[in-house]
């Protein structure tokens, strides 16, 4: 498999991704070992959703695959669930060029 | 060089199923259609499809081209074109292109035949003479060159992008090497991902009509104030853990390997035969995508699914991959290759290596599960009424 895996929990899939991925269902209190340190599991997190390995502050990338998914839209801290609640894509917003009165 | 046996055909690339197509040029003449397959020999296969009469012109045009593609497919040895006889569609210009590439090609119309009954009757005494043509072709060993291998992705979660896709990208690497063709398509699904994609471009030229498609395609949705969000990724694949469309693209264009994009063609536009990878614009609809990469004369086609897809087509066998070891277990019945193995630690490329053998294994004659279960979607891509605008030059 590409990428690495941590503590049989999370798929680290680029050295510079600030998120693993869930290799399985995991609990709240899940440790996933990184450089040394621990990242502990703020809730249950699903089969493949994201984890996150850093604090971020809203407006910040998030990175998985070496590249940019989208980013934060609220604090989020190390070991929380990242996903539509707290993360948003970047493109296609057909609604923000809306309101923004923009058509690309 | 690795090889199949498959069936020569006059025009170009050898078959790996020989098929009679029975193809209707509307929604109208489908169930005529349908019929005439059912009650003939279970190698004459129809393409009912969904659309109207009288089209648009350039809704015209893609039909056209997608129905006379699907009739000169290397799969089918011969095909009956069916009409209703009022279309704007002619069932002779599909029936004339078609035997254009040496193939028998006969038309039906429902309204000359005196009704459906008689319709059915007659084709189906045109289906079995075509059927008789053609039976006495026998495979041959030929080149894994002349394999046209079309991949697609649908039901994607978090285990596509990590497994199934990049496994059969792995595939078409080899078939790539072995001097075939892989494509891949669904452009919404390259935005966030299209600048990977455009270093990877053989040239200039093809790097910015790829570049050109993939802003055509997201400016469709900012030009209509539709939020992508809302159906990329969808509601399943969120579920499925996949939170942007930069996400879902990313994991979505491993599936074609890692060799250089040597260019892009049009919906339904015929694919080259030896040309390594190359990419069609096709909407991110899994069905018609297929049918478009079909149309462009592929054989065999890949689907990875992470949260489970059972679909196939009437006339290209579609091997199923999934990386999700759930998936794998609740749908072992209709999945073809486990890649999740590859969650376990399995190397990548020797799952890539699984997939290569099954495709050469199914091009050679081995069944599929979406085969043998005679799962056989198909529907034909309709261009929609900004895409119309704008090829009329009003957008």
């Amino acid at each position: 498999m590409k990428g690495t895996v941590l503590g049989d929990a999370g798929l680290h899939m680029a050295a510079r991704d600030n998120v693993v991925t869930a290799i399985d269902d995991l609990e709240a209190g899940t440790k996933i070992p990184r450089d040394g340190e621990t990242v502990e599991l703020a809730e249950a997190v699903p089969f493949g959703h994201k984890i996150a390995l850093v604090a971020m502050e809203p407006g910040d990338a998030v990175v998985k695959y070496g590249e940019t998914i989208g980013e934060a839209v609220e604090p989020i801290a190390p070991g929380e669930w990242v996903h539509t609640h707290n993360c948003e894509s970047r493109r296609g917003r057909g609604d923000r060029a809306a309101s923004d009165g923009e058509v690309a | 060089m690795r090889t199949f046996e498959g069936y020569p055909r006059d025009d170009g690339p050898a078959g790996v199923r020989n098929y009679v197509a029975v193809i209707p040029t509307s929604v109208t003449a489908s169930p005529v259609a349908a019929e005439i397959a059912d009650r003939s020999a279970e190698t004459v296969r129809a393409t009912p499809h969904q659309m109207g009469t009288d089209p648009p012109a350039a809704t015209r045009d893609q039909i056209e081209r997608t129905l006379t593609g699907v009739g000169s497919n290397p799969n089918v040895g011969g095909t009956l074109v069916v009409d209703l006889g009022t279309e704007a569609i002619d069932a002779d210009d599909i029936a004339d292109a078609v035997a254009a590439t040496g193939r028998d090609a006969e038309t039906l119309s429902i309204r000359e035949a005196g009704g459906t009954a008689a319709a059915v009757e007659e084709g189906t005494e045109l289906a079995r003479s075509l059927r008789e043509g053609i039976s006495g072709a026998r495979r041959e060993e030929r080149g894994a060159s002349e394999l046209v291998f079309a991949v697609e992705c649908g039901g994607s979660d978090a285990t596509s992008g990590i497994a199934a896709n990049p496994a059969v990208g792995a595939a078409c690497d080899r078939l790539v090497r072995d001097g075939g063709t892989a494509t891949f398509s669904e452009t919404p699904e390259f935005i966030g991902a299209e600048h990977v994609l455009a270093e990877r471009c053989a040239d200039e030229d093809v790097r910015e009509r790829l570049l050109d498609r993939v802003e055509r395609r997201e400016s469709t949705a900012e030009l209509m104030g539709v939020d992508l969000r809302g159906a990329q990724p969808s509601p399943g694949n969120q579920e499925g853990g996949l939170t942007t469309i930069e996400e879902k693209s990313l994991g979505a264009i491993s599936k074609g390997g890692t060799t250089p994009v040597q260019g892009i063609v049009d919906y339904a536009e015929r694919l080259p035969v030896g040309g390594g990878l190359v990419l069609m614009d096709t909407p991110g609809y899994d069905i018609e995508s297929v049918v478009g990469k079909v149309a462009g004369g592929a054989q065999v086609v890949a689907f990875t699914t992470g949260r489970g897809s059972t679909t196939g087509n009437p006339l290209a066998p579609v091997i199923k991959v999934t990386g999700n070891p759930k998936t794998a277990d609740r749908l072992a019945a209709n999945v073809d290759v486990d890649a999740s193995d590859v969650i376990d630690g399995e190397p990548i490329d020797a799952v890539g290596e699984r997939i290569y053998e099954t495709l050469l294994a199914v091009a050679g004659g081995e069944r599929t599960a979406a085969e043998r279960r005679r799962l056989e979607e198909f529907a034909v891509n309709e261009l929609q009424p900004n895409e119309l605008a704008e090829l009329r030059g009003d957008a």
